[in-house]
């Protein structure tokens, strides 16, 4: 089921290219040591290089006769070697240069490792606040859609009330009561405020499911409720499960950026939001430091390119009607 | 009638959810964050640290429920305390200041952009085998995956920095005399970088949306039959394809506008834009708590205001809602 699904992700050009840029940029976040040239904290080089060879010194510090024809003499033994440690302090606020290709921010810090470092933090916060938005919500929906009545009632209209709710200045309030500590506070954030929107498609979905003809007829043969709902709803949902979940990993990771340049994020975390809070902060933008905010936003709007691209091709994929004639 | 009733009950209710949640926040957060920095205010007179606690119910003996009450009452007649960051501005009066700069900013550019958006729409389903309908889908998917703020960073940049067309932030020459022509100049002068971000960022939504429906829309069968007989083409575009496409968008306007306000809210902190946003951002810095609250719940009503008044829109465009079939 899922194989066949994403083989048709490879045929589509779209999703291909989209799957493409995806790709590169999960391989960039997990080779970050290699490809980075610094550790993205580093403000400094520092080298070790010996000076000439070991020195030692030798002394004697106890003698002993045992007998006449034994001698026990014990030395202690210190061998010195001279060390010379260069500290090489990357330059502040430093323009492009072969050290640094897209220069230096204020304490110094490489901004290319910034840039690559980071995206370990942007894309696992995207990806699994929309995979956990999407799994509550398919939870969610097939409860609701599924069973109906009361419960249906209750949680569709608990969505409905949450999904006017606007998203963004609920997450900054929620945000600046609570002293963020390492990216866990800003996923749940991100998910209290991003779960009404796939929960109310998806149910849509499930009702539609619900009343079709072969989902009908398992029921009357008397199937049970969890082979239906496991076996029959659930796979003709994974489409459109994965168009959400693509869809609401690019509002996390917008999500995450918007907050963490306002301030309310961890700053000490390095990711592409707080590179960009401190080319804010620092004035990059006045200075003309172009170097400094572009490319955190460039990477963003491209992963979110990538995911958008995936999202058209599986519309086209579900939806016939979308598809070039 | 019912439709009406039923979404103005909604919408009712929905207010009261927001009120609810801008109460307890503050509650249900651990630590205490208003304690702390009420602590920190060693320059307030006591007199007004009292009902500095009052308004966030810190000195309260009271139980919960009660708490809740009195700050229902309060919300009702209006009394929404008083700012930490502007001492001893009421917080009303703050957002009375910034909420029209808001209101013009994104209210232009939001209608702009669902025009600009839903006609770029209609366009590129109408002739989406030629290559300028795949390109400008293409682009506008790009700007969509961009920061709003970023966004604004890289028009202040090139458009005002680099090249000096516009100025860099604020909403007018301080220069200028309030009210006159040339201050009324200067304000349409920082207003069109603002406007242009959040316009050109959220037109990919609108577009999307109703190249989508229409899309749909032009795939059925009184479509062909339209044009069998022969009718003209900007007619079957306009009245018989674009009328049916454009209901879900409609219908789709709140949840898009809650993000465009987000957007907007972000655009008016990078450009210094004095309205709401801005006013957000610094209350955020300040840790201005009850500024911050009465930010949230205006922008809260104002999304479930103008959502309503899309539902009211939908009920006259669409006979099926109006005479009240399911």
């Amino acid at each position: 089921m899922i194989k066949g699904f994403l083989r048709t992700l490879v045929s589509n050009g779209k999703s291909l290219v989209g799957l493409l840029i995806l790709g590169a940029f999960i391989l960039i976040a997990l080779l970050a040591p290699i490809i980075a040239p610094y550790p993205p904290k580093a403000d400094r080089v520092e080298t070790v290089v010996a000076l000439g060879p070991p020195a030692t010194n030798e002394e004697q510090i106890k003698e002993e006769t045992p007998s006449a024809d034994l001698d026990i003499l014990t030395y202690r033994s210190t061998t010195t070697k001279d060390y010379q440690k260069v500290i090489h302090y990357f330059p502040l606020r430093a323009k492009p240069s072969a050290a640094h290709i897209l220069g230096t921010d204020q304490a110094g810090h490489d901004l290319f490792s910034q840039l690559v470092w980071g995206s370990r933090v942007s894309l696992f916060v995207g990806l699994s606040t929309g995979l956990f938005v999407t799994l509550v919500a398919l939870a969610l929906s097939l409860v609701s859609g599924y069973l109906g009545g009361i419960v249906d009632d209750v949680i569709s209209f608990f969505t409905n009330v949450m999904l006017v709710i606007p998203g963004l200045p609920l997450m900054i309030v929620i945000a600046a009561y609570i002293t963020m500590r390492g990216v866990a506070p800003i996923i749940i954030i991100l998910c209290i405020s991003e779960w009404p929107y796939p929960t109310r498609l998806l149910r849509s979905q499930v009702l539609t499911l619900k009343n079709r003809d072969f989902v009908r007829v398992s029921a009357s043969l008397g199937e049970r409720t969890s082979f239906i709902v496991f076996r029959e709803i659930l796979p003709n949902m994974i489409s459109i499960a994965m168009a959400e979940f693509f869809a609401m990993s690019m509002l996390a990771m917008l999500g995450e950026a918007t907050l963490e340049f306002i301030g309310l994020g961890n700053v000490a975390v390095v990711s592409w939001g707080t590179i960009l809070f401190w080319a804010q902060t620092n004035g990059a933008l006045l200075s003309g430091a172009w170097w400094w905010f572009l490319p955190p936003g460039l990477a963003i709007a491209l992963v979110g390119t990538s995911f958008v691209l995936i999202n058209f091709a599986i519309d086209e994929i579900s939806n016939p009607r979308l598809r070039k004639r | 009638m019912k439709y009406f009733l039923r979404k103005l009950g909604m919408l009712l209710f929905t207010l009261f959810v927001a009120l609810t949640i801008n109460f307890f926040l503050p509650r249900l957060m651990p630590g205490d964050p208003a304690q702390a920095l009420l602590g920190k205010m060693e320059n307030i007179p006591p007199e007004q640290l009292d009902s500095l606690r009052a308004a966030f119910g810190l000195d309260s003996q009271e139980p919960l429920p009660l708490q809740y009450v009195h700050y229902l009452g309060n919300t009702l007649r209006g009394n929404f305390g008083v700012s930490f960051s502007r001492f001893p501005m009421p917080v009303a009066e703050v957002m009375r200041i910034a909420i029209p700069w808001t209101l013009a900013l994104m209210g232009i550019s939001t209608i702009l952009s669902f025009i600009i958006g839903t006609g770029l729409g209609i366009l590129a389903a109408w002739r989406r085998e030629t290559r300028l309908a795949s390109l400008t889908v293409g682009v506008f998917s790009f700007i969509r995956s961009f920061p709003y703020f970023w966004f604004g960073l890289v028009l202040i940049y090139f458009l005002a920095f680099k090249l000096r067309l516009f100025p860099i932030g604020g909403a007018y020459a301080v220069e200028a005399t309030r009210g006159s022509a040339a201050w009324w100049l200067s304000v349409l002068d920082h207003g069109i970088l603002p406007a242009l971000t959040i316009c050109i960022s959220s037109i990919g939504a609108w577009l999307l949306t109703m190249r989508n429906n229409m899309i749909n829309v032009l795939a059925e069968d009184y479509i062909l039959v339209a044009m069998a007989k022969g009718l003209p083409l900007r007619r079957i575009r306009s009245l018989y394809a674009a009328r049916n496409a454009i209901l879900p968008s409609v219908t789709g306007f709140a949840m898009s506008l809650a993000f465009i306000v987000g957007g907007g809210l972000v655009t008016e902190m990078v450009f210094s834009y004095p309205g709401v946003g801005y006013m957000l951002y610094q209350a955020v810095n300040a840790k201005d708590y009850p500024l911050m609250q009465i930010i949230f719940l205006f922008i809260a009503a104002s999304v479930l205001v103008a959502n309503f008044i899309a539902d009211i829109v939908v009920m006259f465009l669409d006979p099926r809602v109006r005479d009240g079939a399911k």
